[in-house]
């Protein structure tokens, strides 16, 4: 029981440090990088829950939603990837900010 | 078929406005049959209305917009007066517009603007409610707004801001205004003695706040001092769109409106227990005297024709602050009699413009050989303004006067005395000036001019409405008369 | 199951097959496009009537039952916002035929888009906050992606288009995922995903009060609502016309759908006067600061962009107002919101369909510069007027009714300062739809050479314009539908 509780909690502690680096890095890399470590923070949550009630018998439904989640967050990385790509070929800067251009 | 009619006197304008849209700017034979078909097709329902209002008939037509707020068109006899109105000089409007936009740009789209805002006309003319007449109210900003800046000049632009500045700030007063009242009232239909008694002594003060937000809203179009900004800028539109405005449309349904309020509404005895006619009656009176003082300082002539409409529309308002049978008679017979009168003036006004290039008062002189008939028809109308009998604005002042001596408010009378002298002090000078002096100056000819002095399309529709200003005025007294009709009203009104 | 119980499969498939069969195609195939697209507003429509005679419906995909099968649910709401979404849709998918002009962006714009169509679809009728989640992310990506979709030659305007992408992405990637996380901090205290059993399950407490916190921070993120609004002006307008006008009309409209039946189904036990109060302020800062910085925009693109931002904001006074639902005037705030969120729709997305034909005909949206629509596109200048008046909400425009309504809940229930915000905002609104209006009417400009537009476009812009004015006649029947089986 105690483990689990604290996968949830270091799950959320993740989310909010990826929420950290998204707004303090300008680098598009490291936003986007920053959003996938939010999203594995909420999957460590979803992961924790499904241990929650019996640890031999863990509740399939949360590993349903991780894989989900993962496959959704991959598609988007892989979007974001593209679109950095772009825009580093189009300004020769990683940035958003639109002092920069 | 009577829940019929009043859709069908609406759709005669509204359709004609779409299908002219759908027109394209050269198809000039087909867009001027469909106006005037459009205006022969309306004036003939409205003859069959006003037998059947004579009659007792009623006309309803409502549709259910949401659950407790229904869309009414009806008429009653004082529907009947502001449709009667509109349709004529509707068709008179048409075809001085044909005349007078012969060979300019965009004319579909200006008549279709042109349909459509008489349209909205009919629809406050017959609105059954107030929420219907405040829909109908809103349109017609929207429908005049392209009138006013048809020319699309700088000048033009400017005016049509001003423009919907006011009335749209006006329209969102009264909407306020609306809907409180319908929260406090529920649907308040319009009913022969207001629908308001039964609310409760306690919510007075609101009754009082929700008067004047609603005259406020509607005191913009109907240009009481001092919301009138707009009108002498929304002079620089054509000179028919003018004539309507002045006549029927913009201004008229302002104080259309607050007639409805205070008759249909609240219900006269009980707006004058609340003590709010005495400050309306005062707000008139100070619109009347401003407006012609303002109407004295003009040299030009269009500007000085707004003034005195400022000032002449609140005789309107004015005849039904002062409480009393005979005073209100006045005040309602006078908007017919102001609205023939003015459109003379400025379809005067606009053959003088378009024919002569004349638009400033000192250029005036000796216009009265040049143009004969325009000048007559402009100084029957001139003289009908100031109240000289037998023109129909004589009626209205003796029906004014009397009624303020009837109900004890003598003080009116002076208002009206020295109005009376100021009308004379600006439109005579006016008249003097084309009959009796030599022209100083060469006039700006243009080939308008056929056989006669001026277009015939451009002539014949002033010439009709200073006839029908003498005919109000010589035959007041018969039945059918735009005064037997207000006497209709107000004895209904009054309830004799 | 028979045919006409699918409805509601159908209404989600169809888009979806298009989609697959617009990323085969070499070739452009208008036939197809307007096949697919008849085929999905033809399913909306079946699943709407049924809905209509018989009253809400459960789907259960596969035939498994909740709490493990996923239950799509469609109600009076739902149906009102899947038609808004079919008919809008409908005339976006014609419209692009013609708007993009080279085969590359409209090869990438038609998967995009049918998957945009099927993921709202599939939102309106999700029955479980997860599937919410997933239908939520669908739409998300295809928006973002769509926003790059560029048909423009104009490098700079591209670039812009991809930096507006980037910016939608990673924000509407922080609402998603705030949002799941609040997902499974309500699925660790119920164990239950399904709208309708958790709803009898759940009941206040510390975490559940931090779910509905994370759910709401990331659908008003996805919602733009005022102050998490900064994305939307540049997203929105540097896309293309078209996807504007899915994304100011349909889009943000999703996330605010779920807020609406999340806060007054599952949530209702949180929404009192303070929560009420609080969207409310947040809503009524959106109008004014939207409407603000619509005044000062130089393109019209971002000016209708600012006034969705501005528009958003009516829309959450639904919750202040509605707050005490039972009553008179919280139901009447209800019809308002929703009332206004549809014919919303229509004028906004007739805008930008405007805006569109403004840019083939013009080569530019610059407000100064686009005298002579009224003479030379007179239909594009009906739907700018006619659209105008929705936005403002003028008579006889469906946002007069819902304007109207809104009014009423707010001086009925002695609320009156959401009223002076109201008739602010709608002057705010006359105002920057006058700047609009008053160029349009302006003549041309000299040596300008207008490119032609074609018919359909103008057609198309006018079309959803006048559903918009027609709103204000419809009112009884479609208010009639969105009480069909409301939960709330």
């Amino acid at each position: 029981m105690k483990t689990t509780m604290l996968f949830s909690i270091a799950g959320i502690a993740v989310f909010f440090i990826g929420l950290y680096c998204l707004m303090a890095y300008r680098h598009l890399l490291k936003k986007i990088i920053a959003v996938n470590v939010m999203g594995t923070g909420v999957f460590l949550f979803i992961v924790s829950i499904a241990a929650r009630a019996n640890i031999l018998q863990p509740d399939p439904v949360p590993h349903a939603m991780v894989l989900t989640g993962i496959v959704v967050t991959v598609s988007a990385t892989a979007f974001g990837l593209a679109l950095f790509k772009r825009i580093y070929y189009e300004t020769g800067k990683p940035y958003l900010d639109n002092e920069d251009k | 078929m009577d829940a019929l009619m009043p859709v069908l006197v609406f759709l005669t304008s509204l359709l004609t406005g779409i299908f002219i849209f759908l027109l394209g700017e050269e198809q000039r034979a087909i867009r001027t049959f469909l106006n005037i078909a459009g205006a022969t097709v309306k004036m003939v329902l409205v003859g069959i209305i006003i037998w059947g209002v004579f009659h007792e008939h009623s006309y309803e037509s409502r549709f259910t917009v949401i659950a407790g707020i229904d869309l009414v068109l009806r008429v009653d006899a004082l529907s009947v007066l502001f449709v009667t109105l509109s349709s004529i000089l509707w068709f008179l409007t048409t075809i001085y517009a044909i005349g007078y936009l012969e060979g300019s740009p965009n004319r579909s789209r200006f008549f279709g603007f042109f349909s459509l805002c008489v349209a909205s006309t009919m629809g406050i003319a017959m609105a059954g409610n107030l929420f219907t007449f405040f829909l109908f109210y809103e349109v017609l900003t929207l429908t005049t707004y392209p009138l006013v800046v048809h020319r699309g000049t700088e000048k033009a632009l400017k005016a049509g801001k001003t423009y919907l500045i006011y009335t749209l700030t006006g329209g969102a007063v009264l909407l306020f205004g609306v809907v409180w009242l319908y929260i406090l009232a529920g649907p308040t239909e319009f009913s022969q003695a207001g629908s308001l008694e039964h609310i409760g002594a306690e919510h007075y003060h609101l009754l009082k706040i929700i008067f004047v937000l609603l005259i406020a809203g509607l005191g913009v179009k109907a240009a009481l001092v001092p919301l009138h900004g707009w009108l002498p800028e929304a002079m620089v539109a054509p000179a028919p769109v003018s004539a309507l405005f002045h006549a029927v449309a913009v201004v008229k349904a302002g104080a259309f409106g607050i007639v409805r309020i205070i008759y249909n509404v609240y219900g006269i005895e009980f707006a004058s227990m609340l003590g709010l006619t005495t400050s309306l009656a005062a707000v008139a009176a100070i619109t009347i005297i401003y407006g012609s003082l303002k109407a004295l300082q003009q040299d030009d002539i269009k500007k000085r024709l707004a003034y005195s409409t400022v000032s002449q529309i609140a005789y309107i308002v004015l005849g039904i602050a002062i409480v009393g049978k005979i005073a209100t008679i006045g005040g309602i017979v006078h908007i017919v009699h102001q609205g023939i009168m003015k459109i003379t003036l400025f379809l005067c006004a606009g053959n003088l413009a378009e024919t002569l290039g004349l638009r400033s008062i000192n250029q005036i002189n000796g216009v009265g050989r040049r143009m004969p008939f325009t000048m007559a028809a402009f100084t029957v109308a001139a003289l009908g303004m100031i109240g000289i009998p037998p023109m129909a604005g004589f009626i209205t002042k003796w029906y004014l006067g009397i009624g303020a001596v009837q109900a004890g408010q003598t003080w009116v009378v002076a208002v009206l005395a020295s109005s009376s002298l100021l009308n004379a002090a600006y439109f005579l000078p006016i008249v003097y000036s084309a009959w009796f002096k030599e022209s100083s100056i060469s006039w700006l000819e243009n080939n308008r001019s056929g056989r006669f002095e001026t277009g015939l399309l451009l002539l014949l529709p002033p010439l009709v409405t200073a006839l029908l200003t003498i005919l109000a005025g010589l035959f007041a007294a018969s039945s059918f008369s735009p005064l037997d009709w207000a006497k209709l009203i107000a004895f209904r009104e009054y309830r004799e | 199951m028979p045919l006409a119980d699918q409805w509601m499969v159908w209404s989600i498939i169809i888009p979806l097959i298009g989609a697959a069969i617009f990323f085969l195609l070499k070739e452009r195939h208008h036939t197809i496009i307007v096949i697919i697209s008849l085929l999905t507003l033809l399913s909306t429509a079946g699943l709407a009537f049924n809905v209509w005679k018989t009253g809400s419906q459960f789907h259960y995909a596969g035939g498994w039952q909740p709490p493990l099968g996923i239950v799509l649910y469609a109600d009076g709401m739902s149906i009102l916002m899947m038609l808004m979404t079919a008919l809008v849709g409908l005339s976006i998918s014609l419209y692009a035929l013609r708007y993009f002009s080279d085969k590359r962006s409209l090869k990438f714009f038609l998967p995009l888009w049918f998957f945009l169509w099927a993921s709202l679809n599939a939102l309106f009728l999700s029955g479980d906050i997860f599937n919410i989640y997933v239908t939520l992310e669908l739409l998300s990506l295809s928006a973002v992606a769509l926003v790059t979709v560029s048909s423009q030659q104009d490098t700079s305007q591209r670039r812009d288009a991809v930096f507006a992408g980037m910016r939608y992405l990673l924000i509407s990637m922080i609402g998603s995922l705030c949002y799941l996380l609040g997902v499974a901090l309500l699925y660790a205290g119920y164990g239950v995903l399904d709208l309708k059993l958790l709803s009898e399950v759940i009941a206040p407490s510390p975490s559940v009060f931090a779910a509905i916190t994370f759910i709401t921070i990331g659908l008003l993120i996805k919602t733009a609502l005022f102050p998490l609004h900064f994305w939307l002006p540049p997203a929105h307008a540097n896309a293309p016309a078209p996807v504007s006008a899915v994304l100011s009309g349909l889009v943000v409209k999703a996330s605010f759908y779920l807020l609406v039946r999340l806060w007054f189904g599952v949530f209702s036990f949180a929404l009192s006067s303070e929560s009420g109060l609080f969207f409310g302020l947040l809503g009524a800062s959106g109008i004014l600061w939207g409407s603000f910085f619509a005044l000062r925009q130089k393109t019209i693109k971002m000016l209708i962009a600012y006034s969705t931002v501005a528009q958003i904001g009516y829309m959450f006074l639904l919750f202040p107002l509605a707050a005490d639902m039972p009553s008179l005037w919280g139901a009447m705030a209800m019809n308002a919101g929703i009332y206004h969120l549809i014919s919303h729709a229509f004028a906004k997305s007739s805008l930008f369909l405007c805006s569109g034909n403004i840019i083939l005909a013009f080569g530019h949206n610059r407000i100064d510069g686009i005298g002579g629509i009224a003479k030379h596109y007179p239909l594009t200048f009906s739907a700018l007027g006619l659209s105008g008046l929705g936005i403002i909400g003028l008579p006889i425009s469906g946002g007069f009714i819902a304007k109207w309504q809104f009014l009423t809940a707010s001086i009925g229930s002695g609320q009156w300062w959401w009223a002076v915000i109201i008739i602010t905002g709608s002057l705010m609104a006359a105002v920057y739809i006058y700047i609009i209006w008053s160029r349009i009417f302006a003549p041309l400009e000299n040596d300008i050479v207008l490119n032609p537009v074609p018919k359909s476009m103008e057609i198309l812009a006018l079309f959803l314009s006048l559903i918009s004015i027609f709103m204000g006649l419809t009112a009884e029947p479609v208010l009639q539908m969105l009480h069909i089986g409301r939960h709330f």
